[in-house]
C-alpha cells in the first residue's frame, strides 16, 4: 500500500451494503481512474460508522467531509468536484436532523451524533479497513496481546480485567474478571474460550458491527483470554445471517495465522492458541450459553440447567469461558491502557462504555457508544435526534425480548445495569427501540411475546405452553375481545413463567408484558373495557368516519375495496362499519381531510 | 510468522499510510496545494505527486498532503502552504517538482522554511 493524499472511506457494514455501498465503491474506483487520480486517492471499504440512518455513508479524508445518502449517480460529482478540484459537494454533506446544520466545516467528532459518544468497543469501526491486518496493527493492534504474553503473568491479566470493573455486555452483566478467574481455577487437561456472537434480539446489531468493522479486536481479546485461563483453543459462534461478519472474521483469522498471531508458540513465548468459527442457524435460544455450547458440539440447541456452570463443565465437557463480542472488544484496550483508565469511565457499579443499537421511531437510526451513566434522554434526544415528524415520544424498549418499556418519566435515568433493572427493564445486549404516540403498547408486548413463542425451544413447559397462553390472551385483547380478568391472568402466568422456566430466556420472557402492564396499564384497560386503542393502532378497534368536510367527490368510494362507502355526488358520504375492512385506503385518498379514525 | 520487530515495522509503515484518517489535528504538519483550475493549469498536479512521493520516501507519519481551491493569486500558482504546528504558515509560490525535496527536507523535517521559494521572496523581486 502506498501513500495517498486522500482516502475515500465507504461504509461496508450491513446497513450501508444493503443500500448499495458496494456499487459506490466500484463507481468511485472507476471514476477516480478515469480522472487520473488513482495514484492520489484511495478508496477503502470500512466497517459501520454507526449512522446507518444516513447511509450509504462516505467520508473523505484528510478533511473528514461526511457525505450521507450517497447514490451511484452522485459519485461522479464527488470525484470531479471534491477530489479533483477540492470543492466539497455541499448538497450531499450530512445535515443534522435536530439543528439542520451541515457539517461542511465541522470535524466529524463535532456532529451531534458523535459529540456525546466515547468509542472504545467501536474505536476502529469506520476508521480502518477490516480486511487488512496491517491497518489494525497500525492502530496499536495486537500490542495488548504482546504485553500480556511477554510482560504479564496469567494472574496479572485476570486481575487487570477484574479491577477494570468490566461486566458482561451480552446482557446479564456478570463481572467478566470473575468469570475468567473461575475458569482459571478449574483444573482440566483442556480448556476453551468461546465468543457468543449469536446476536438474536430484534433490533440489536452491535456485535455484527464490531465483527464487520474490527474483527481482529475479537481475535486478539480471545487470545488474551486463552492465555489468562489456560486455553489453547477458541470458538466463535456467529449466526449464519451475518454473512459479511463471517467473511471478514474468516479473512482476519487467516491473516492472524499467517502473521503468527494465532497458532503455535505465539511471540516465541510457548503459548499456543487457535480459533475456529462455528455458524449458528439463527435460533434465538442459542444465545443462551448452555444451548450455544450444545450447538457448537453439534447437538440440539437446547439449554440445560446450571450448575454445572460452563466455567466448570462447558464445551465438550471441559471448562469453558464464554463472553459476548462486545465484552471482548473492550479487553485489549483495558490491557493496553490499564484497569484504572477503564474504571474511570461509567458509574459506580457499571464501568466503561456501552454500545446501543438505536432503532424504531428515532431520527438517527444506528449504533452509538456512550459512557455508562449517560441518561436515556441524552441518548435519545442528543445522540438519536429525537422522534421523527415531530411526534411525541412515548416509550423506549431496552433489553430486547427480555427487557421492558420505559416511559417518558424515566428518561432521566442514567443508563447502567442496575438502574435499568430497578426501573423495570434491563440492559440486555443493547438494543434500544424508541416508540412514539402512534405505537400501541399492548401490541408491542404482543409483538415480543409472538417472537418468544416462535423462538421458544420447547424443552420446558412454562416457556413452551405458558408464553403461548399469554400470547392468546394478548391476541384477544388487541382484537377487541378482551375480558375482565385478562390482566390478572396475564400477571399470574407471567409470575409463574418467571419463577419456573428452565433458562434465562424463559425466565425473562414475560418482561415486556409486565413492564407495559406496569407503566401503561391504562392502555390495556382501554382495550378491554372500552374496546378502544388509544394509539389508534390496533386495526380491529379502529372506526373510520366521514365528517362534514366531505365535498362528495366520490374518490373514497371508488378506492374502497369493500364497497363500504356510499353517497351521492357532491353530498357527504357514509362508511358502513359492517362492511369496512379498516384498511385506511379512503383516508389516504381523501384530499379534504374529511375522513378520521378513532 | 512475524517477529515482534517485524510487527513493529508493519505498524510504523502502515500508520504513515493511514495517519490522515487518525492523526490528532493539532500535531500534524499539513502541506496544502492550491489545485483550482489556475493551479492545475500551472502544473500543480505533478507538484502534489512529488510531495506525496517525498513524504512516502521519508516515512513522515505526521504529515498530510491535501489540496485546496484558489486563493486569488493565480499568477503565483502553483502555490503551496505548509503548516507546521506551532509555527506560522509559510506560502511557497511558483513551485516546481524539483523544488519539492528541498522544501520537505529543510522545512517539513528540520523546521527551516526555504526562504528563497516563499511568497515574500517572490514579492521582493
Amino acid at each position: 500500500m502506498d501513500i495517498y493524499r486522500a482516502h475515500v472511506l465507504v461504509c461496508g457494514g450491513t446497513g450501508c451494503s444493503s443500500s448499495g455501498s458496494a456499487m459506490l465503491i466500484d463507481r468511485f474506483n472507476e471514476k477516480i481512474a478515469e480522472n487520473g487520480l488513482d495514484r492520489e486517492v484511495k478508496v477503502i471499504r470500512t466497517g459501520c460508522f454507526g449512522l446507518c440512518e444516513a447511509g450509504p455513508v462516505v467520508i473523505v479524508y484528510p478533511d473528514g467531509t461526511f457525505y450521507s445518502r450517497v447514490k451511484v449517480e452522485n459519485v461522479d460529482e464527488i470525484v470531479t468536484e471534491h477530489l479533483l478540484k477540492g470543492r466539497k459537494v455541499e448538497h450531499l454533506v450530512y445535515t443534522d436532523h435536530a439543528t439542520h446544520e451541515q457539517n461542511a466545516n465541522k470535524a466529524l467528532e463535532d456532529i451531534n451524533f458523535y459529540k456525546h459518544q466515547h468509542r472504545i468497543a467501536l474505536r476502529n469501526c469506520g476508521v480502518i479497513d477490516p480486511e487488512n491486518i496491517d491497518e489494525y496493527l497500525a492502530m496499536d493492534g495486537y500490542r495488548a496481546l504482546e504485553k500480556a504474553l511477554t510482560k504479564m503473568t496469567r494472574e496479572e491479566v485476570i486481575d487487570e480485567i477484574l479491577k477494570s470493573g468490566l461486566r458482561g455486555r451480552g446482557g446479564g452483566g456478570f463481572p467478566t474478571g470473575l468469570k475468567w478467574k473461575f475458569t482459571y481455577n478449574s483444573q482440566a487437561d483442556q480448556k476453551y474460550v468461546a465468543c457468543n456472537a449469536d446476536e438474536g434480539d430484534p433490533g440489536a446489531f452491535m456485535d455484527r458491527s464490531i465483527l464487520e468493522g474490527d474483527p481482529h479486536a475479537i481475535i486478539e481479546a480471545m487470545a488474551i483470554a486463552g492465555y489468562a485461563i489456560g486455553a489453547s483453543e477458541g470458538y466463535i459462534y456467529v449466526r449464519a445471517e451475518y454473512p459479511i461478519a463471517v467473511k471478514r472474521l474468516n479473512i482476519a483469522i487467516a491473516q492472524a495465522r499467517e502473521y503468527g498471531l494465532l497458532g503455535k508458540n505465539i511471540f516465541e513465548t510457548g503459548f499456543d492458541f487457535d480459533l475456529f468459527v462455528r455458524l449458528g442457524a439463527g435460533a434465538f435460544v442459542c444465545g443462551e450459553e448452555t444451548a450455544l455450547m450444545h450447538s457448537i458440539e453439534g447437538g440440539r440447541g437446547e439449554p440445560t440447567t446450571r450448575p454445572p456452570f460452563p466455567a466448570v463443565k462447558g464445551l465438550f465437557g471441559k471448562p469453558t469461558m464464554l463472553n459476548n463480542v462486545e465484552t471482548y472488544a473492550n479487553v485489549a484496550q483495558i490491557i493496553l491502557h490499564g484497569a484504572e483508565w477503564y474504571a474511570s469511565m461509567g458509574t459506580e457499579k457499571s464501568k466503561g462504555t456501552k454500545v446501543f443499537a438505536l432503532g424504531g421511531k428515532i431520527n438517527n437510526t444506528g449504533l452509538v457508544e456512550v459512557p455508562m451513566g449517560t441518561t436515556l434522554r441524552t441518548i435519545i434526544y442528543e445522540v438519536g435526534g429525537g422522534c421523527p415528524n415531530g411526534k411525541k415520544f412515548k416509550a423506549v424498549q431496552t433489553g430486547g425480548p427480555s427487557g421492558g418499556c420505559l416511559p417518558e418519566s424515566l428518561l432521566d435515568t442514567p443508563v447502567d445495569y442496575d438502574n435499568l433493572i430497578q426501573a423495570g427493564s434491563m440492559m440486555g445486549s443493547g438494543g434500544m427501540i424508541v416508540m412514539d404516540e402512534d405505537n400501541c403498547m399492548v401490541d408491542i408486548a404482543r409483538f415480543y411475546l409472538d417472537f418468544i413463542v416462535d423462538e421458544s425451544c420447547g424443552k420446558c413447559t412454562p416457556c413452551r405452553v405458558g408464553t403461548k397462553r399469554m400470547l392468546e390472551i394478548l391476541n384477544r385483547i388487541v382484537k377487541g375481545q378482551g375480558k375482565e380478568g385478562d390482566i390478572e391472568k396475564l400477571e399470574e402466568l407471567a409470575q409463574t413463567i418467571k419463577s419456573t422456566a428452565l433458562c434465562g430466556l424463559g425466565q425473562t420472557a414475560p418482561n415486556p408484558v409486565l413492564s407495559t402492564l406496569h407503566f401503561f396499564r391504562d392502555e390495556y384497560e382501554a382495550h378491554i373495557r372500552e374496546k378502544r386503542c388509544p394509539a389508534h393502532h390496533c386495526q380491529a378497534l379502529l372506526q373510520y368516519f366521514i365528517t362534514d368536510k366531505c365535498r362528495g367527490c366520490t374518490a373514497c368510494a371508488r378506492v374502497c375495496p369493500a364497497g363500504a362507502i356510499t353517497g351521492e355526488v357532491k353530498k357527504q358520504h357514509k362508511i358502513d362499519p359492517e362492511k369496512c375492512l379498516k384498511c385506511g385506503a379512503c383516508m389516504e385518498k381523501c384530499r379534504f381531510g374529511a375522513i378520521i379514525k378513532t | 510468522m512475524k517477529s515482534l520487530a517485524e510487527l513493529e515495522a508493519i505498524r510504523k509503515a502502515t500508520l504513515s499510510k493511514i495517519n490522515l484518517r487518525t492523526e490528532e489535528k493539532g500535531e500534524t504538519t499539513r502541506i496544502v496545494i492550491g489545485m483550482a483550475t489556475c493551479g492545475i493549469a500551472a502544473g500543480a498536479r505533478p507538484v502534489m505527486l512529488s510531495f506525496v512521493d517525498e513524504v512516502q520516501k521519508r516515512q513522515l507519519n505526521h504529515v498530510t498532503v491535501s489540496q485546496t481551491g484558489c486563493v486569488g493569486m493565480c499568477r503565483l500558482e502553483p502555490m503551496v502552504d505548509v503548516y507546521v504546528p506551532g509555527q506560522e504558515k509559510v506560502t511557497y509560490v511558483h513551485v516546481k517538482p524539483e523544488m519539492v525535496p528541498r522544501i520537505v527536507a529543510e522545512h517539513v523535517v528540520n523546521g527551516r522554511p526555504v526562504q528563497e521559494y516563499t511568497i515574500g521572496a517572490a514579492e521582493d523581486k
